[in-house]
């Protein structure tokens, strides 16, 4: 009956199964981990903030799966996924989140600031917008030194309404960077619908000509759409074309914080997305491309596994320990200021 | 040897570190083809190219933001922000993110930049081009602050925060700029956090920085002459890291101490340096630690006004000699 797919081919599959079962184990493994931290705040072992990406996993996974090695990531606060998209393990993530030694920074940093260099995850920045300018100073790089590397900065549909995203458009565009902008629009900045408060309907593509830039906007919870303008823009990028602004149209499922239990929605509209839920949709996908229910099924139990096994890790880790206190504050690692 | 003006030496210092490391590049708002506002940076541009030395739009944020993302991956610039009262236009880099990536990121995020910055009084500019914002910057851990008061100071301290690992800021005084000094041939290179004894002397210890050093080796000068009167004055020059083993061997000698400020009064550095002789060297003391400060107001434009407000070698004088005749 179900004939194996040689008719990924035939229905002119751009993206082909690797990688497709490589998107959708990206946002499976961001949707377990991300409400593992959500169960795990329930249980009051995720201290202090938490922004979840819960609906918005395609566009971290069809970014991070469109990347090369040695690409750099910026993202914000809300960076679990953009985090664990590259690559870094959700031991290591869940760990920072629950303030154990076990974390990417072993609690010195915080949810809100994640960061893993070594798989490209330049960080994660809590200060609305203030990572845009670094990313073109990362990307300013790339381009005085020849490095064919991109730099992506993530950031959300409230951070268009801020200062440091027109400079670091103008910037980039006048400098002609390999960076690429990427607003997830998920139609709330914090509490208030980002309709309110912006003068244009698209609140960083109707931007763009500003910039000499051309409008993209698209469906955020798709991820081979995300996949392909992805790829787009970072082709672009290397061959020097400059940088990109991308808008995705998104959702997140959660408040914008652990604080926030989200009654400003109108009713209906939360149910509405699900229904667009990015993993029901890229399930339904890898149906329709003929790729079995098995290898579904083998990565959902991976998965499962895989952020099981991190929580148990967290709760056995210790807290940090009082000696990297005074660590890394300067460069030869204490944080002397005097003789 | 040559003499060399402040300003000169902004670019020899500038140049000398281009010239060493490649990846040693410079941006800011009309630094490069017009060699900056103070023209400071003349010349730079013609000897090392315009992919090396970039004019950059208004766009505080974005240069300080790019500067530190150049630094996070590898190069090590040196950017420019006009005047330093603009800090507050772009204080996020300043506050948050240069300062405090290295720790939040346990020791992964490197940021080697320089940020040179125009500060201080005396141009006549009014109350925001005007401003000694040294205090701003010490009270944030992570960075380093340094504000050389002479041309040779200018090179050396240049060249060491260029080749420091950790985020300096740099801060040249806009009315030294057109001061001189002698200046020896070929590379120089100084310390950070190391504070020099100017004069030395044994009755009285002033501690100044930048524009404050030379009214305090003037008023040393008429101290001793018209008064009797031995003050040994040093140039802090790096308030963080801070020299304190400098001030307290030199108020362990003379046991008493001024400090000479520019800044306003409330929370200026000389408030933290007088704590820690309190602290520490207390029973060294034979008198109050007297601070001489320019007072909690903003600055007023008008000539007359802003040479009244500013510590002026005569006040220094004053206060001195009112204290140690007491």
């Amino acid at each position: 009956m179900s004939k194996k797919p040689t008719s990924a081919a035939a229905l002119n599959d751009d993206i082909g199964e690797e990688t497709r079962l490589e998107l959708y184990r990206s946002q499976v493994n961001i949707r377990e981990a991300e409400q593992r931290a959500f169960d795990l705040f329930l249980q009051n072992l995720v201290k202090g903030t938490s922004h979840l990406s819960l609906g918005q996993e395609a566009v971290a996974a069809g970014f991070a799966v469109a990347m090369k090695k040695g690409d750099l990531s910026f993202c914000t606060y809300r960076g679990h996924a953009h985090t664990l998209a590259r690559g870094v393990p959700v031991e290591k993530v869940l760990g920072e989140l629950m303030q154990r030694d076990n974390g990417l920074m072993r609690g010195k940093g915080g949810s809100m600031h994640l960061t893993s260099e070594e798989h490209g995850v330049m960080g994660s920045y809590a200060i609305i917008g203030a990572h845009l300018p670094i990313a073109c100073g990362a990307a300013w790089r790339a381009q005085y030194k020849g490095h064919s590397d991109v730099t992506t900065c993530f950031f959300g549909d409230g951070t268009t309404n801020i200062g440091a995203f027109h400079e670091a458009l103008n910037f980039a565009a006048v400098w002609k960077l390999p960076v690429i902008f990427v607003c997830e629009n998920n139609l709330y900045m914090e509490y208030t619908p980002i309709s309110e408060v912006t003068a244009v309907e698209h609140p960083a593509a109707d931007r763009a000509s500003a910039y000499g830039l051309e409008r993209i906007v698209i469906d955020g919870n798709d991820a081979d759409v995300v996949y392909r303008t992805a790829m787009k823009a970072y082709e672009k990028a290397r061959a020097g074309g400059g940088p990109s602004l991308i808008e995705c149209m998104t959702y997140r499922h959660s408040g914008h914080s652990r604080a926030d239990p989200a009654k400003y929605r109108p009713e209906g509209e939360l149910e509405r997305w699900k229904e667009r839920d990015p993993i029901k949709i890229y399930r339904e996908r890898l149906k329709q491309f003929g790729i079995g229910d098995d290898a579904v099924a083998k990565i959902d139990a991976d998965i499962k596994r895989i952020v099981d096994e991190a929580t148990e890790a967290c709760k056995a880790s210790p807290n940090p320990p009082m000696d990297i206190l005074t660590t890394d504050v300067y460069a030869d690692g204490g944080w002397a200021w005097r003789n | 040897m040559a003499e060399l003006t402040y300003r000169d030496a902004v670019a020899r210092g500038i140049a000398q570190e281009m010239a060493r490391d490649p990846d040693v590049v410079f941006l800011g708002e009309d630094v490069a083809k017009a060699g900056g506002v103070f023209k400071a940076t003349v010349g730079l541009y013609e000897q090392f190219g315009p992919l090396r030395v970039r004019d950059t739009p208004i766009s505080e944020q974005a240069i300080l933001g790019a500067a530190m993302g150049a630094a996070m991956t590898g190069l090590k610039p040196i950017a420019e922000i006009m005047f330093s009262d603009f800090f507050a236009v772009c204080f996020d880099y300043i506050a948050n993110e240069v300062p405090k990536s290295r720790y939040m990121t346990n020791g992964q995020t490197k940021c080697p930049l320089v940020v040179r910055t125009g500060n201080g009084a005396g141009s006549r500019f009014g109350a925001q081009h005007s401003q000694s914002v040294e205090n701003w910057c010490m009270m944030i851990p992570g960075l380093k602050v340094v504000a050389p008061s002479s041309p040779v100071d200018v090179i050396g301290l240049l060249a060491a925060a260029v080749r420091d690992p950790d985020p300096v800021i740099f801060l040249e005084h806009k009315s030294l700029y057109g001061t001189k000094g002698e200046v020896p041939d070929g590379e120089i290179l100084d310390k950070l956090g190391t504070a020099k004894i100017l004069r030395p002397g044994k009755d009285a210890t002033i501690i100044a920085l930048a524009l404050m050093v030379p009214r305090a080796l003037q008023a040393a000068e008429r101290l001793a002459i018209e008064h009797g009167i031995d003050c040994e004055v040093i140039d802090v020059r790096s308030l963080i890291p801070l020299d304190t083993q400098t001030i307290l061997g030199s108020v362990a000698k003379t046991h008493h101490c001024f400090s000479v400020e520019e800044n306003p009064r409330l929370c200026g550095w000389g408030a933290e340096i007088m704590s820690i002789i309190a602290d520490e060297a207390f029973y060294d003391l034979d008198g109050p630690l007297v601070r001489i400060t320019t007072p909690h107001i903003p600055l007023p434009a008008a000539d007359i006004l802003e040479d009244a407000i500013l510590p002026t070698v005569d006040r220094i004088v004053d206060r001195v000699r009112r204290t140690l005749k007491a």
